[in-house]
């Protein structure tokens, strides 16, 4: 399964975004705005790339899942 | 511009990323076409990553930033460059020339031009390409670089080093799939690293109404102003945009370039190549409301005085080219900054790995191959496959380092290269559908049409450049409203000439045989049977739906 997921682009994008988007929220929380900012651009930003890192992620670990158990009924 | 040290963590997570997907894909290698690229295939793409890749091997710095730029400096109307001046040309490959280049075997568009005409032919654009690849993947690390060190202060050697040694280690270790996997995560990232800036932006402006506001008229439409050249910053008329960018600059460079072609012939079949540039369309016609945006974003900004303003250059005109740069610096707090600054280095390193993939892919096959070592193991292609990626990098390398000192020399390579390009798309229309179209009549015109772009730049003048082939004293034929203007007449005239040179040398030229050019020429070729069952995603339905959406855009922000 592990080959499957690895030959499969959306893992590794969703594995960076996800990465990303952890980094965006941890820094949103603790750094304060920048002066005349109305939105906490970090954790919006953050909050995007988390949700798609995580369906990339998602996406490509049941493909993976399916592909394993079609060759395993094979 | 200061980084933080959460900044430095994003940039070399990104780093190493693009480094790892390199080297896992490694394995994957085991022929030349799985490291130079070739058709389906036990490794063939899936569909939707060479559709993405098809947009990003085009989403280098220059659509990043110069778009950005001109978004401020002549507002919406830039949007020409996607709604006209890519979209039909799109649809156009998708539906009629991809079925030639993926239905006649050919490894590359220059190995096309073999099969159809003949090898002076494919040489001319072999060399012509794999030449312009290099020097345009130099031009973009030296634009990195002095990008880098106008905004972060970074050493020019050193950022030109460790860019092009990223993009050796992953085009080297993974070849062609590497780069099209790393152009697709590179998509991604200036799509999600840049939308936060434009949705803040935007707040900021108080939406698109805010802009109208603001901006002369001229700035927030898209056809209103293009009946003359006189009423609209661009220079150019409506004539010169139909003509000149919506057909014979967008088609030569959509449908004929092979570091785009090559990215749909790695579909896993012919349905597949065909819908590569029709689903690449959807994306592709939304990316102004993430480059251009930006760009009219920062000139309302501007207008509207404040905290912030674009930057002058040291002659007192406007830096539209750091807009982008200006905008990340204001809006962008630490960390969110260093995504946005990996994504501007990875359209730099994007638009460098697509040319040094599309040049090594040529020299071996349609140079190497065909002219210098014919009958060689599949082993030593793949070897010299290898060879031309670190030599593509090391040219890349030291033309990064000629254009710090030559500047001059890299504006008028580009010129050149310009004039070669310009009529390649007449070459490649006569090609494919009209089969009296010989050899020789393509190899001439191509070379005429180029002759005669070169003779419209030196007897025409715009902004104080052209007119070197009149004497001194002589004033120029016609003085265009602006450079850009003046690019597209040459590109129409080139296109007219290589036309019509080609059908007069091919009628008084012997045409070959049709048994030999069934698969190469429409009315020779069966139209390939479509495979793909729902309806909405067959090619047809896929190119009307992508032309709706078009013309809806073009009236929306008419």
């Amino acid at each position: 399964m592990l080959d499957t997921l690895l030959d499969d682009l959306r893992f590794p994008i969703g594995l960076l975004f996800l990465i990303f988007s952890l980094i965006l929220v941890v820094t949103g929380l603790i750094l304060p705005l920048k002066p005349g900012a109305d939105t906490n651009l970090n954790l919006f930003a953050g909050g995007v790339m988390g949700v798609f890192g995580l369906f990339m992620l998602v996406t490509s670990i049941l493909a993976a899942r399916a592909s394993a158990s079609g060759s395993e009924q094979h | 511009m200061q980084l933080s040290f959460i900044d430095y963590v994003v940039i070399s997570i990104y780093f190493l990323f693009v480094i790892s997907i390199g080297i896992l894909l490694k394995r994957k290698v085991k022929s030349s076409t799985d490291f130079l690229g070739g058709q389906g295939g036990k490794n063939a793409i899936p569909l939707w990553i060479t559709s993405l890749a098809f947009i990003s091997a085009n989403l280098g710095a220059q659509e990043v930033l110069g778009m950005a730029a001109s978004g401020a400096k002549y507002g919406i109307m830039t949007a020409h460059f996607y709604w006209v001046g890519a979209i039909p040309a799109m649809v156009f490959l998708g539906l009629f020339m991809m079925p030639f280049y993926y239905g006649s075997r050919a490894r590359s568009v220059p190995e096309y031009l073999s099969l159809r005409f003949d090898e002076k032919t494919r040489l001319l654009n072999a060399f012509s390409f794999a030449t312009m690849t290099v020097f345009s993947s130099g031009i973009s690390l030296y634009a990195l670089a002095i990008l880098l060190k106008v905004l972060l202060g970074w050493d020019f050697g050193f950022s030109v080093l460790l860019s092009a040694g990223i993009v050796a280690v992953y085009t080297f270790t993974g070849g062609l799939r590497s780069a099209i996997y790393n152009e697709v995560l590179q998509f991604f990232l200036i799509v999600l690293g840049i939308t936060p800036l434009v949705y803040a932006g935007l707040r900021r402006v108080g939406g698109w109404s805010g802009m109208q506001a603001q901006l002369q008229p001229v700035m927030t439409h898209t056809w209103q102003y293009m009946g003359s050249a006189n009423d609209n910053p661009m220079g150019i008329g409506l004539f010169g945009m139909v003509m000149g960018l919506g057909f014979v600059l967008s088609f030569g460079y959509w449908c004929t370039d092979f570091l785009l072609v090559q990215r749909a012939m790695a579909a896993k079949n012919m349905s597949a190549a065909q819908r590569t540039p029709l689903i690449a369309a959807f994306p592709k016609m939304l990316m102004p409301f993430v480059v251009i945006l930006p760009g009219l974003i920062a000139i309302t900004m501007t207008k509207m005085g404040g905290d912030f303003a674009l930057p002058f250059k040291a002659d007192g005109r406007m830096d539209y080219d750091m807009t982008l740069p200006t905008m990340l610096a204001h809006f962008y707090p630490s960390g969110l900054l260093g995504v946005g600054l990996t994504a501007l280095m990875a359209s730099f390193m994007s638009g460098m790995a697509g040319n040094v993939t599309a040049f090594n892919t040529v020299w071996t096959y349609d140079i190497y191959q065909a002219h210098i070592n014919k009958n060689d193991t599949d082993e030593h292609y793949l070897r010299m496959g290898k060879i031309a990626t670190v030599a593509g990098i090391i040219v890349s390398i030291a033309t990064a380092y000629l254009a710090r000192s030559f500047n001059n020399i890299m504006d008028l390579l580009q010129l050149v290269f310009g004039f070669v390009n310009a009529p390649l798309f007449a070459t490649f229309l006569l090609g494919m559908f009209w089969k009296r179209t010989t050899g020789h009549g393509a190899f001439t015109g191509l070379l005429g049409g180029t002759a005669s772009a070169a003779a419209v730049h030196g007897l025409t003048a715009a902004e104080g450049k052209g007119g070197w082939l009149l004497p001194g004293s002589m004033s120029p034929l016609h003085e265009f409203h602006s450079t850009m203007g003046q690019a597209f007449a040459i590109a129409i005239t080139a296109w007219i000439v290589c036309f019509i040179v080609t059908v007069i040398v091919s009628l008084v030229t012997k045409p070959r045989p049709d048994e030999e050019m069934r698969g190469l020429v429409y009315s020779l070729t069966e139209r390939p049977q479509e495979t793909e069952t729902r309806w909405y995603l067959r090619p047809v339905s896929l190119a009307a739906g992508v032309l709706a959406m078009t013309l809806a855009l073009n009236y929306i922000f008419h």
